[in-house]
C-alpha cells in the first residue's frame, strides 16, 4: 500500500488546471500549423493565423487561451493499492479547482442549472474516478467550454443502422453544429455500451492526444474515414466556410446490447485543453 | 483589404458593410449575453428603461476573464451567438445596429438586420487572448450581480472582425461553406 496526501492531489489539480487554460498542447498547435498550410479558404487562413497567434500569446503571458475557462472535468485514475490521507479526496478536488481558477484570474461559469445561481468559483469539478491495479493516481485536467460541449449529441441507433449507420450519425453531429462550436473541431466519439457510457467513452476519447490514431487499427481507420468526410463539409474554421471543419477525430468503443447501438459525440473546439500527471 | 470603422457606427459607413468584408472596429461597444438578453428583454416587457440606449449601438457577445493585475480586461473572445436569437429581433426593433459574436443566426435575425438595417460581426472564437490586447477601456454599467455577464462598456481599437450578415442579403455562413462543400 502507498499513501498518498490529499494536500499532493490538490496541489497536482490546482497546477493542471493553471497549466491547461493557458498552454494549449504542441499537439493541437501543431495541426493547426498543418491546416493552416492546408486551407485554401482566405477567411479560414486567417482564422487559423489569428488562433495559432492567440495561443503563443496566452502560453506566453500566462492568460486563459479562451475566456471560456470551461467547467473543470477530471479524468482519475486510482491505483487500488493507493490509500489517501489527509482529509477528504473530493474536497482536496474541489479546493484545487477553485485555488486554479482564482489564482489563474479565470473566468466563474458554473451555476446551478435552474436558478442559474453562480458558485462563483467554478465548483463543483465534474470528475469520473477508475480504480486500477496499481499504486498511482494520474490526474488528467480537462476544461471543457460551452460553445462545443452545446452540441454534443447521442444516437441511440438500431443494430440494422450498422458501421454506415454511426458513419453518417457522427457527420451528421458535425454538419448540424455548423460554425457553433468554434472550428475546427476535435471530434470525439463514443460507440456501444449504455447510454452513460458511450457520452463517457466521446469525452475520454478527447483526453488522447490531438490527432493520435486509435491503437485499434479498425478505429483507426474509421477515424481518418470519418475525418476527410468531415473535411468535405465545407464548414472550415469559424464556419465561414473552408477545408478545415475538423483537426481530429478519436473514437472509443466498448462492447454493448444485443438490441443496441449506441453513438455519442463529444464536439470539443480547436481550444482542446487536456494536462495529464501521475502521482 | 481592411476597412477601419468606428463604433457607434455612422449610417453611411454601416450601408457600406457587405458580408465578407475584413473590418478592424475602434470605439464604443457593450457586452451582453445570455443573462443580460434576457434581463433587457424582461425590462423591456415592464416598460422599463434599458440601462443604456441601444439606438445605434453594437452589442458583443462576450463574458470576459477577470483581469490580472495591470491588465485591463482578461481573455474577452465571443460566445455562441445563436442563444441570443431569442432576444435579438427584439433589441434590433429598438434601434440595436451591430451585433459581435461567433457562429450563425437564426433567419427571425437575419430578417430583423435586413429590415432593421444592421450588421452582424464574426469575432474568432477561442482568440480570447487576442482580442483581450484590443480592449483599451472596460467599465461595467448594468448589472454588476452578473459577474462575467454583466453589461461593460469597452473602448476598444482594431478589434478584427469580418462582417458575416449585412443588411442587404448576404450571410457568410452560407455562402462560404456552399463554396468548400464537396459531395
Ligand atoms: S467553444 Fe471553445 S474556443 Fe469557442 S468559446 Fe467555447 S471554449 Fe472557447
Amino acid at each position: 500500500m502507498r499513501e498518498i496526501s490529499t494536500q499532493l492531489v490538490e496541489e497536482t489539480v490546482c497546477s493542471l488546471f493553471l497549466s491547461a487554460c493557458c498552454e494549449i498542447g504542441s499537439d493541437v498547435l501543431g495541426l493547426l500549423n498543418a491546416a493552416l498550410d492546408r486551407e485554401e479558404s482566405p477567411f479560414g487562413r486567417e482564422v487559423l493565423r489569428q488562433l495559432i497567434e492567440n495561443d503563443e500569446l496566452a502560453a506566453r503571458r500566462r492568460m486563459p487561451i479562451c475566456q471560456d475557462t470551461g467547467m473543470a472535468v477530471i479524468f482519475m485514475e486510482v491505483g487500488q493499492d493507493v490509500h489517501f490521507t489527509g482529509g477528504d479526496i473530493n474536497e482536496a478536488i474541489e479546493t484545487g479547482v477553485r485555488r486554479a481558477y482564482r489564482e489563474g484570474c479565470f473566468r466563474a461559469s458554473v451555476l446551478t442549472p435552474l436558478g442559474r445561481v453562480n458558485t462563483k468559483d467554478n465548483t463543483p469539478a465534474i470528475v469520473h474516478t477508475r480504480i486500477v491495479p496499481g499504486d498511482r493516481v494520474t490526474l488528467t485536467a480537462a476544461p471543457k467550454g460551452f460553445g462545443s460541449e452545446n452540441m454534443s449529441r447521442l444516437f441511440m441507433l438500431t443494430p440494422s443502422q450498422g458501421v454506415q449507420g454511426v458513419k453518417d450519425a457522427v457527420v451528421e453531429a458535425v454538419r448540424l453544429a455548423g460554425g457553433n462550436p468554434c472550428p475546427p473541431v476535435v471530434v470525439g466519439v463514443g460507440i456501444g455500451g449504455t447510454a452513460e457510457y458511450a457520452m463517457l467513452m466521446a469525452k475520454h476519447s478527447l483526453t488522447r492526444e490531438c490527432g493520435e490514431p486509435s491503437p485499434d487499427p479498425e478505429l483507426a481507420a474509421m477515424e481518418r474515414e470519418l475525418l476527410e468526410r468531415i473535411n468535405c463539409l465545407g464548414i472550415g474554421p469559424q464556419g465561414l466556410g473552408g477545408r478545415t471543419t475538423a483537426l481530429a477525430v478519436h473514437i472509443e468503443q466498448m462492447h454493448t446490447h444485443i438490441a443496441g447501438l449506441p453513438v455519442a459525440v463529444n464536439m470539443q473546439c480547436h481550444a482542446a485543453r487536456h494536462k495529464t500527471a501521475v502521482i | 483589404m481592411v476597412k477601419q470603422i468606428h463604433a457607434p457606427l455612422q449610417p453611411e459607413e454601416l450601408a457600406s458593410l457587405r458580408a465578407g468584408d475584413s473590418v478592424l472596429l475602434s470605439g464604443t461597444i457593450y457586452t451582453g449575453r445570455d443573462a443580460a438578453h434576457k434581463r433587457m428583454c424582461a425590462l423591456i416587457a415592464d416598460g422599463q428603461a434599458l440601462p443604456f440606449d441601444v439606438r445605434g449601438q453594437v452589442i458583443y457577445y462576450a463574458g470576459p476573464c477577470p483581469a490580472k493585475t495591470g491588465d485591463v480586461i482578461g481573455s474577452c473572445g465571443p460566445t455562441t451567438s445563436s442563444r441570443m436569437d431569442a432576444y435579438s429581433p427584439l433589441l434590433c426593433g429598438l434601434g440595436l445596429i451591430g451585433m459581435i459574436g461567433k457562429g450563425p443566426r437564426g433567419p427571425q435575425v437575419v430578417e430583423a438586420i435586413q429590415r432593421n438595417g444592421g450588421v452582424y460581426f464574426a469575432a474568432t472564437g477561442g482568440a480570447g487572448a487576442l482580442i483581450a490586447g484590443c480592449v483599451k477601456a472596460v467599465n461595467v454599467i448594468a448589472f454588476d450581480d452578473l459577474g462575467t455577464e454583466a453589461i461593460r462598456e469597452l473602448k476598444v481599437e482594431n478589434l478584427p472582425l469580418i462582417v458575416a450578415v449585412d443588411a442587404h442579403g448576404g450571410n457568410l455562413y452560407e455562402q462560404g461553406p456552399a463554396q468548400y462543400r464537396r459531395e
